[in-house]
């Protein structure tokens, strides 16, 4: 599953405002809104499932990296957004690190094969240190955009 | 001199596939051994230590994957790790995920 699936350019966030873990989901789950893939009266239920999820573990992987996410019955097919904060937020990391790098992916309950798809190539890419670096490099949601992009046509993992 | 080796193929059983909850749950199990862990999908072979690696292998349930350990404590790395797999991790783990994502 390509980012062009599931990442919207509405949903690119090159500077993420929020300084604390909460408030970078809330930040996040905004632009999902605002990019029209999630119903405005499912904000506060998606950050509550995010939140959720997070109390299980946290998803900030290490190096530098999150990926929130959710299973929620308001979408028909994963959706994502991306987030940078060039400073950094804590986000109990398992290495103990700042995050800049937020993947956001919000995915049906009922297709774990999508989901697990949509996570294989997050991952994939984010395995690339040229990928994570002209990430937190990108000064506009476009140049992000196409970094996914180029992501998408293998430019970056061989 | 060689290191001991041990292999094991299983399929992974639980409805939700490898995703982030077991993924972390394998390589934290695994991280606790001195030995090499790789886990084999295809002619994919990745780090077993490693969260990021273990998504990138996309593997839903009824995936055949091939773990292998070498060094010194192969052996119980294997039992503990082969059981993780093929018991299709924690209830914790899986209904965790299934319901908060």
């Amino acid at each position: 599953m390509k980012f062009c699936d599931f990442v919207q350019l509405k949903a690119i966030k090159p500077k993420l405002s929020a300084t604390n873990k909460e408030a970078v989901i809330r930040e996040m789950v905004t632009t999902l809104v605002e990019s029209g893939q999630l119903g405005a009266d499912e904000h506060e239920s998606i950050v509550e499932a995010i939140l959720k999820r997070e109390e299980l573990g946290s998803t900030g992987i290490g190096r530098g990296i999150a990926v929130p996410h959710t299973k929620h019955p308001s979408v028909r097919s994963p959706v994502g957004a991306v987030g940078i904060s060039p400073s950094g937020v804590d986000f109990q990391s398992l290495d103990g690190e700042q995050v800049q790098l937020f993947f956001m992916l919000v995915s049906p309950p009922d297709q774990p094969s999508d989901h697990l798809r949509a996570l294989e190539n997050i991952s994939k890419q984010l395995q690339d240190e040229t990928f994570c670096r002209f990430l937190k490099q990108s000064k506009t949601a476009e140049d992000i955009q196409q970094i996914l992009e180029e992501a998408d046509n293998n430019q970056f993992v061989s | 001199m060689s290191q001991p080796t041990r292999t094991a193929t299983v399929t992974i059983s639980n409805p939700q596939g490898l995703h982030m909850r077991p993924a972390y749950q394998f390589a934290q199990a695994a991280a606790k051994f001195e030995c090499k862990i790789e886990l084999i999908k295809g002619d994919i072979r990745i780090d077993g230590k490693s969260v990021l690696s273990i998504l990138t292998l996309g593997a839903a349930q009824g995936t055949r994957v091939a773990v292998e350990a070498t060094g010194p404590d192969a052996d119980q790395a294997m039992d503990v790790l082969e059981g993780l797999l093929s018991s299709g991790f924690s209830a914790s783990a899986e209904t965790g995920e299934a319901s908060a994502g």
